[in-house]
C-alpha cells in the first residue's frame, strides 16, 4: 500500500515530510501524557482500592483474619452465597442456552422484542429488581395473603434471594450466547438431523462443542455476579443473622458495626472471586479466538 | 421456544408489570404528591444529575485509556487492559466500603485532600466518585473494538490528503467512533442510575442532600410504604427509558454520519 504511494514522484516528498512526525502517532510528549492520565486514573480508581481491600484485612494479622472468616456468622454467609449461585447459576444456564437457541435460529414475530427483555435486568437498578419481588410475594404484595395462610415463606427467605438472584444475573449466558450461535448458523445442525440424529443428540454432540468456550465465559460472569449482588438482594433478604446473609450483605453489616476488619476479611474474599474470575477472563478469551480462527481456516 | 418465552415471562415481564399494577393502587394526586414532594424530587435529582456528570467524566477518561490501550505500548498495558473490567467484576457492596475508606478523612487518598479542604466522604462529591467509579468499563469496552477494527489506511488517506494528526484525529476518527461512544455512554449512565451498594457507603445518605434514589425506594420499603416506593420506582424507569431513548435516536444519527464521512 505505502510502496505504490511512494513510486509517484510527487509524494515522496510528502511522504519524507510526513516521516519526520509519524502520522500514526502523536508528538512524544503528547503520547507520554496521554498514557500516563490514563495510568494515574486506573490507579486511583481501580487499583488502590483492591489494594486497600487486601490491606484493611490483613491489618490486624493473619491470625485475625482466619478467625473473622471463621465465625458461624461468615460460613452461613458463605456457604448461602454458595448455594444461591449453584441454584441460580444452573437455572440462568438452562434457560440461556434455550434463550439463545431461540433468538439465534429460529425466525418469529416479536425477536427484538425478546432480545430486549433479555437484557432488560442489566438497565434497571437492582433496588427495583428486588422491589418487584417485594411487590408479589411480601404481606401487601400480590401472592403474599395466600402464601402466608399456606405458611410458605418466600420474602425474607433463601427463596426470594434465589429468585432476586436469578433475575438479575440473567442476561449473562443468553447474551454471551446469542451473537456466537448467530455466527454460527444453523448447518450443521441440519445436516447432523438430515444425517438422522434425533434434536438431543444433535445438541450434544455438535451444537454443545462449537459454544461451549462461550457457555463458560457466560457461566463465568453470571457466577461472579450472582454472588456478588448486593442491590436487589439486600431489599428482599431481610437480614436475618446467620439465616438470611449472603457474603455481600454480611460486609454491610459488619462494616455498619464498625467491625470494620472482619468486614474488610469476607469483603477480601469477594475481591479475590473478583480477579479469579477476570483471570479466567482473559484465558477463555483466548480460547475463543482460537476457536474463531479454527473456524475461519 | 415456549420454554423462553415462558421462563421470560415468568421471570421478567410477571414482575415488571406487578411495578405498574402497583402503582395504580395510589391515586393520581396521591401518585404526584409522592413524586414532587421534595425528598423524592431532590434524590432524584441527585441520582440523575450526578450520574450524568459521572458519564461524561467516563467517557472523557474513557477515550483517553482507550486511545492508551489500543494506540501505543507501554510496560504493563496488558495488565491495566484486564484492570479495566474490575469495576463490573468487583461486588459493589466491596467496591462501596472500599471506596469510602479510601475517601475518608483519614484514608489513603481523603487525608490528602481534606488537607485541601476537599471533602469527598458522605457528600455528593462522594456518590460523583462512586458513580465514576463504576462506570469506567462501559466507554472503553464498547469503544475498544471499533478502534482496533478501524482501517489504518482512512486515516493515511487523510494525511496524504494534507489534514494535520488533529484534523485526522477531530475530523476522521472521532466521527467512526461516535456510536460507539454514545453506546458507552449510555451504559455508564443506566448503571449509575440505578447503582445502589457501591454509592451507599460513601454518600452518607443524608436526606435532600446526599441520598439517591435507590436509597429512597429503601426507606420507603422498610417504612412498608410500597405504593410509594413503586411510585419512585415508575419514575426512575420511565426517565431511565426516555433518556436512553433519546441517546439511541442520537447514536442512530451518528451512525448515518459516520457512515457518510467513511
Amino acid at each position: 500500500m505505502t510502496i505504490t504511494i511512494i513510486n509517484s514522484p510527487v509524494t515522496v516528498e510528502r511522504a519524507q515530510s510526513v516521516a519526520r512526525h509519524d502520522p500514526h502517532t502523536e508528538p512524544w510528549l503528547v503520547r507520554g501524557i496521554i498514557i500516563s492520565v490514563a495510568v494515574t486514573f486506573l490507579t486511583v480508581f481501580v487499583v488502590l482500592p483492591l489494594i486497600l481491600v487486601f490491606s484493611e484485612a490483613l491489618s490486624k494479622g493473619v491470625g485475625f483474619y482466619l478467625s473473622a472468616l471463621a465465625d458461624s456468622e461468615a460460613l452461613a454467609a458463605i456457604w448461602l452465597t454458595l448455594i444461591t449461585a449453584v441454584i441460580s447459576v444452573s437455572l440462568n444456564l438452562v434457560f440461556g442456552v434455550a434463550a439463545a437457541w431461540a433468538v439465534a435460529k429460529f425466525e418469529f414475530r416479536g425477536k427484538t422484542l425478546l432480545v430486549t427483555l433479555i437484557d432488560l435486568p442489566f438497565s434497571v437498578s437492582p433496588v427495583i429488581s428486588g422491589l418487584v419481588f417485594v411487590l408479589l410475594f411480601g404481606a401487601q404484595g400480590f401472592f403474599g395473603p395466600w402464601l402466608m395462610s399456606h405458611g410458605i415463606n418466600i420474602l425474607f427467605a433463601v427463596p426470594a434471594i434465589v429468585l432476586a438472584t436469578t433475575f438479575v444475573t440473567f442476561p449473562f449466558v443468553a447474551r454471551e450466547l446469542i451473537p456466537l450461535m448467530q455466527e454460527q448458523g444453523s448447518q450443521e445442525e441440519e445436516a447432523a438431523i438430515s444425517l438422522g440424529a434425533s434434536g438431543w443428540r444433535t445438541f450434544i454432540v455438535v451444537t454443545l462443542p462449537n459454544i461451549k468456550w462461550g457457555l463458560l465465559y457466560g457461566v463465568l460472569l453470571c457466577n461472579a455476579r450472582a454472588m456478588g449482588e448486593f442491590g436487589a438482594v439486600s431489599v428482599v433478604s431481610g437480614h436475618i443473622r446467620g439465616e438470611t446473609n449472603t457474603m455481600p450483605l454480611l460486609v454491610e453489616i459488619l462494616y455498619n458495626e464498625y467491625q470494620l476488619v472482619a468486614s474488610f476479611a469476607i469483603a477480601s474474599l469477594l475481591a479475590l472471586l473478583a480477579l479469579v474470575t477476570l483471570i479466567a477472563k482473559t484465558i477463555l478469551e483466548g480460547q475463543i479466538e482460537e476457536g474463531q480462527l479454527h473456524r475461519d481456516d | 421456544m415456549g420454554l423462553t418465552l415462558t421462563w421470560l415471562s415468568l421471570l421478567i415481564l410477571i414482575p415488571l408489570a406487578g411495578l405498574f399494577v402497583k402503582t395504580a393502587d395510589l391515586s393520581l394526586s396521591q401518585f404526584f404528591d409522592t413524586v414532587t414532594s421534595s425528598r423524592t424530587l431532590h434524590a432524584l435529582r441527585i441520582s440523575f444529575g450526578l450520574a450524568f456528570a459521572a458519564a461524561l467524566v467516563n467517557l472523557v477518561a474513557g477515550l483517553i485509556i482507550v486511545w492508551a490501550l489500543v494506540r501505543y505500548r507501554f510496560p504493563g498495558r496488558r495488565l491495566f487492559d484486564a484492570i479495566v473490567d474490575i469495576p463490573f467484576a468487583l461486588p459493589t457492596a466491596v467496591a462501596g466500603i472500599a471506596l469510602t475508606t479510601l475517601f475518608a478523612q483519614n484514608g489513603w487518598l481523603g487525608a490528602p485532600l481534606a488537607s485541601l479542604g476537599i471533602k469527598v466522604a458522605f457528600t455528593p462529591l462522594g456518590i460523583f466518585l462512586a458513580m465514576v467509579f463504576i462506570g469506567i468499563p462501559f466507554v472503553v469496552r464498547t469503544v475498544q473494538p471499533v478502534l482496533i477494527d478501524l482501517d489504518v489506511e482512512i486515516e493515511e488517506a487523510a494525511v496524504c490528503l494534507g489534514a494535520s494528526r488533529w484534523q485526522t484525529i477531530t475530523r476522521v476518527i472521532i466521527p467512526s467512533l461516535t456510536p460507539a461512544i454514545l453506546t458507552g455512554f449510555a451504559l455508564a449512565f443506566a448503571r449509575a442510575v440505578g447503582e445502589y451498594g457501591s454509592v451507599i457507603f460513601i454518600a452518607g445518605n443524608l436526606p435532600n442532600v446526599s441520598e439517591i434514589a435507590p436509597l429512597l425506594i429503601v426507606i420507603r420499603l422498610s417504612e412498608f410504604r410500597y405504593a410509594d416506593a413503586t411510585a419512585i420506582a415508575v419514575v426512575m424507569l420511565v426517565v431511565s427509558f426516555l433518556i436512553i431513548l433519546l441517546l439511541n435516536r442520537l447514536q442512530r444519527w451518528a451512525q448515518t454520519r459516520a457512515l457518510a464521512v467513511s
